[in-house]
This record gives structure tokens, sequence and C-alpha cells, in this order.
């Protein structure tokens, strides 16, 4: 423990620094009393009080967390119906396609996926205008479905691959024991995979809430989301209210970060008690 | 364990319970299982015993329900099962992994299978109880999966494939991810179970002590047939290839020629043993005839001194493995054929006092009873 290599320290003080100096030297302009984002003025929490009076940016999070919550939502079901019928069906007619059609977003690049949506919707827009004499304006419907075809590649591949590791047996167990496979998939395939159920959500709002490129294309002039109002304000340059926009998020990434720590520790230590109750019982 | 085994036998009817008939299973080319017929009588453990490969978990499976016959038919208790789903079965099973539900505790994954049976819950819940009894579990229903012994969770299996009171339960490898000595003690236990309900036992194991422990008769398959059916003793003792000969245990193989058939005795030469030999003839041997003589090494005598009397051989000592309760000798016979032989250690040695150890020469002997002769 005494002689730590110097070589070691500098590195990890390096890569500390590149980290996370650059999140806390924002954090400390969120609080510049300054309308320079870069000239230290004094202390002030006015960018705060700004932001919260600030209806723009309020409609635009609330716009994101709705977009995110409907895609995630929806995404999820998709995905998860998916990834149960590439894993646990080996052999029907289409399987391929399937299994290709779901993966070709993952590697597709985002330009490319956001082009070819605004075309698919202009497409649909002026079929609609054709057929019902409507207008209907790209926004929040839009913005929706352009991210649930995207964050199903991800919860689709969670599923999947949380499903092949899975222990088939299991399964067939219920199946042996009386239950028929829509019981089965209810009582077992279900509950097993839900860790991976939950996670491939968290991924899919998270991706949802900060995508700019595919919402940039997909979006109208009604509706402007959070990732997409930051970025049309910072091509004026960064004032310090966005500064005290990122460290709100920052906050709340970080607590939720320590409370999913704490969990995960809590449950390790349960582990280790069942290990040792198992072990007791078997003496 | 020899009262429960008799009990056993007796409580076997004789009419086939489950038939097997002409059942074959190919998958895209290959051909698990090759046109199988088998009759498994009720009340009694039957083996299905072979390497890996050979056939024994996919004919399990068919009997289950989750892979159906390419060609053939299973009837169990007189009804086609066919075309029957796995969840309509009168069949259990106990999985290699035990496939326990990992998000329900004990008391629930025995309950499983009786939510499909037309009972009040207070019938449920005595039913459970009485598994849990069964397999000593009574203090441990509220534990979750994870938070229990390999053994119990074996036990757990076992309780919930039974609580459905099945006409026929299915054990794959039932012991194999057990340590030794707990696997001996659970041997007992499954038979002891098996006696007190009552239920057909198939039991597929790749375990050849495991198989003859626990089971009335068995079948030994290769490359996807059935070579041999039989009580454990009949396939040890009366080997009908040299598969399942050299399979069941460990056997020394002579090829030969029959000399003379006397009576119920043979003559028969064997140039790789360096001589003539008696043994006790079987149906349709006859003078000329080529054959090959398969003895096991714990049915040969070893000696310093020359026994004097029929079937003897001088060698010498190549190998000598010493395991504990016996002595594994390698014998090099003047031929070059190396020949193992088992000598029970019934008194203490030391490691100077040994019968024989290398280089020493010894003399070979047996009974006309002892070997095997196979025609094929």
């Amino acid at each position: 423990m005494k002689q730590r290599p110097t070589f070691l320290i500098t590195a990890l003080c390096f890569g500390f620094a590149f980290l996370y100096v650059p999140i806390l030297s924002m954090i400390a302009f969120s609080f510049n009393n300054s309308r320079l984002a870069t000239v230290w003025g004094g202390f002030s929490t006015k960018w705060y009080g700004k932001l919260l009076s600030n209806d723009k940016i309020i409609d635009a999070a609330i716009l994101s967390l709705k977009i995110a919550l409907v895609s995630a939502t929806v995404a999820t079901i998709l995905g998860t119906m998916a990834g149960i019928t590439l894993a646990r069906f080996r052999r029907f007619r289409g399987r391929t396609v399937l299994s290709g059609l779901v993966t070709a977003p993952l590697i597709m690049p985002e330009v490319i996926t956001g082009i070819s949506m605004l075309i698919f919707f202009i497409l649909i827009a002026t079929m609609i205008e054709k057929l019902t004499g409507l207008r209907t304006q790209r926004g929040f419907t839009t913005v929706t479905l352009a991210h649930i075809t995207f964050s199903l590649t991800f919860v689709t591949t969670i599923i999947q691959s949380r499903l092949l590791s899975a222990d088939i047996s299991v399964e067939e167990a219920a199946l042996d024991l009386g239950s028929r496979p829509w019981q089965v998939m209810k009582d077992i395939t279900l509950p097993i995979i839900s860790p991976a159920i939950l996670s491939g959500w968290l991924l899919a709002f998270t991706i949802s809430l900060d995508d700019v490129v595919i919402t940039n294309f997909t979006t109208g002039p009604g509706a402007t989301t959070l990732p997409i109002l930051i970025w049309s304000k910072v091509k004026l340059g960064v004032t310090p209210d966005i500064n005290a926009l990122a460290t709100i998020t920052v906050s709340i990434v970080t607590i939720g970060v320590i409370f999913a720590g704490i969990a995960m520790n809590r449950a390790e230590r349960r582990r280790d008690l069942d290990a040792q109750m198992a072990f007791r019982s078997n003496q | 364990m020899t009262e429960t085994a008799t009990s056993q036998k007796t409580a076997a009817s004789s009419a086939p319970f489950i038939r097997i008939e002409n059942v074959s299973k190919s998958f895209g080319s290959f051909k698990a299982v090759d046109s199988v017929s088998l009759a498994i009588k009720k009340g009694e453990i039957f083996a299905l015993l072979g390497g890996s490969g050979c056939g024994k978990t996919t004919l399990l499976r068919m009997l289950a329900g989750f892979e159906t016959p390419t060609t053939g038919k299973i009837f169990i208790d007189g009804q086609d099962m066919t075309n029957i789903p796995a969840y309509e079965r009168p069949v259990n099973m106990m999985f290699q992994s035990y496939a326990l539900f990992p998000h329900m505790s004990v008391e629930k994954n025995i309950a499983y299978g009786l939510k499909h049976e037309k009972m009040t819950d207070a019938q449920r819940k005595d039913r459970v109880r009485e598994m849990l009894d069964l397999v000593q579990l009574s203090q441990f229903g509220h534990r979750k999966p994870h938070q229990i012994s390999g053994g119990q969770r074996q036990r757990v299996a076992l309780a919930r494939a039974l609580a459905r009171a099945p006409k026929l339960l299915l054990l794959d490898e039932p012991l194999a991810a057990l340590d030794k000595k707990l696997r001996e003690h659970t041997q007992f236990e499954l038979m002891n179970i098996q006696h007190k309900t009552g239920v057909t036992f198939v039991v597929v194991t790749h375990d050849q002590e495991e198989a003859m422990i626990l089971s009335d008769r068995m079948a030994v398959m290769d490359k996807g047939q059935v070579k041999q059916v039989g009580a454990p003793t009949e396939v040890y003792e009366y080997p009908n290839s040299k598969f399942v000969a050299g399979f069941i245990g460990s056997i020394n193989f002579a090829e030969g020629k029959v000399a003379a058939v006397n009576g119920d005795m043979a003559e028969i030469d064997l140039p790789s043993m360096g001589g003539r030999f008696t043994a006790c003839s079987i149906p349709g041997l006859e003078a000329g005839k080529d054959i090959t003589l398969a003895i096991r090494p714990e049915k040969i005598a070893i000696s310093r001194e020359n026994p004097g009397t029929k079937n003897a051989v001088q060698g010498v000592v190549n190998d000598l493995g010493y395991l504990g309760k016996d002595s594994l000798y390698k014998v090099q016979l003047p031929s070059g054929m190396i020949v193992s032989v088992n000598l029970v250690n019934a008194r203490r040695v030391g490691e100077y006092d040994r019968l024989a150890v290398w280089e020493d020469k010894v003399w070979l002997s047996f009974e006309p009873g002892s070997p095997i002769l196979l025609t094929n």
C-alpha cells in the first residue's frame, strides 16, 4: 500500500480530471453572476430563477419526458414480444427478415434513419391530405414514432440475449406441470426476464430523452424537445441558464445513481446472507 | 437395500404400462433415436443407460412430450400419447438442472402444478405439506431456491414432480449434480420414495453404477438404438454383445475359435492367451466357430503358486494400482496381451508385503463358469 507508482496516480488524476472537471466547471458557472458564461462575476442563483420562469424550457422538458415515456413504453412492449419470438421460436417463415429488420437501426447511421423517416412522414402526410383533406403537421406523434422505431432495437436485443442465456428447462418444467404456453409466459418467462424488461425500458427512455439527430428530422414547428432547444440556444452562445439546466440534470442523474448503488449493495448483502443460510441448512 | 429391491419387484406387475413402439427421431439428417421399442412395467424403476449422444435424453423428452417422434408411437397406460402435448400428459419430469422457478418459494414451486388440478385450497395446502414431509423439507417451505443447498434443491424438484401424482416420473440424470457422498445417500432415498409412492420411474443416466443400484431393469443404448434390456445382474453377467460387455464395468476380451463342445462345456483355443481354455457353453456353439471370450477382472484369481487347475496361465505384473478396497493388477501374458485383474484387499496389507509387485511372475486362473462367450 505504501509505494504507489507515481505513473498510475498521475494517470488516475488525468482520467478523473477529463471526466469531471468539465462538469464541475459547468456547475460552478451555473452560479455565476455574470452574463458571460466563461467569466466569473461572483456567486448568484439568479439563473436558476430565470430557468424556472422560462416557459419555453419547462414546456420543452415536459414534452421530452412525455415522448420518452410513451416511446419507451411502446418500444418495451413491442421489443419484448420481438425478443421472445426471436429467442424462443427457432424456425418460422420470415425469421431472418424479422431479425434483420429489428437490428437494422442499430447499425444504420442516425442521419440516414432521420432522413428516411422524414421522407416517410411527408409521404404519409400527403396521403392523409389527399384522402381526408386534413393537413397534418409533424410533431409529438412523428417524433414518438421515430423514437419507438430505434429504441425497439435495443429492447429486443436485451430481451433476446437474456432469454438465450436463461435455462429453457425452467419453462419446460412449467409446461410439464400442466401450464399451457400462455400461462408459462405469464407465470415463468415474464417474471424471469422482468429485470431485462426494466433495463430495456430505462435504456429506451434515456435514448429518447437525449436524442437530437432523429428528433431534428422528424419534429415539426410546434414541438421542440429539450435537447433540440438546448442545441438551438447553444448555437447563439452558451448562456448561464443552460449551465443551470445542465446542473439540475446532472444532480438528478447523480441522485439516481447513488440510490441504485445503495439498492445494489443491499441486494448483494442479502445474497451473501442467503448463501450462508443455504450453507448452514446443509450442515 | 435388498428388502426394498425385492418388494419393488413384487410391486411391478407384469403388464406393460408404457409401450414405446418402433420410435425414431431425426434432427435433420441425424438420427438421434433409431427404431426403439420398449415395454416398461407399472411401478418399476427403469433406467436408460448410455454415453452422451446415445439418444437416451431424446427418448425421455419424447416421453415427456417436448419432442414428437418422427415415426412410431408411445402408449402410457393404454393411451396413445403421440399427439398429446406435454401439459396434458400424466407424466412429470425432474430436470437435470432441477429447473426450479427462481422467483417462487419452495412451497410455491411444489404447488405450481396443483393449480391446474381441481382441488380446494386446503387440499392443495395439505398436498404441499405431504410432499414436503416426503422429501424431509418441512422447515424449508418459505425459502427461495437459492437459499437452500444443492441436495435440498434436488429434493424440491422431486417433490414438485411428484405433487400431481403422475403415472410416470421421468428423471434426467437425477444425481449428476450431487457430490459422491450425497449421491450414495440420495440413491437409496429415491428408491424409498419410489417404493412409498408406487409411481413408475424412468431414469436417464450415463453412470452405470447409478443405473445398477437404482433400477429394476435397464436398457443400454448406443447410437440411438437399444442394445440390451434386462435386470442389472443380467446385463452385467450376461451381456449380449461386445459393446454392452465393454460399456458396463471393465472387462478383458480374447478372440479365439471353438475347439470342441462337450455337453455343457466348451473347449476354446485362445492364441492371445496362449492356449486352450474351458468355459460353460452357450446354445448354438459348435467346433470351428469364431468366438470372443470376455471375462471381468474380479472373476480372475491371482496367485504366486501354480493353482494346478484348468484355465491357468502365467504372466508378469506389468502395472499395479492400489484403490483401497481392492487392487488392480495389469498382468502381461507371454503373448503380449495385458489382462486386468481385481484383487479384493480382504486383509490389511503393508507397502512391502503385497501379493506381487512390478515384474513379479504370477498365475492367473478362472472358473469355467466365469467367462462370457460372445459369438458376434
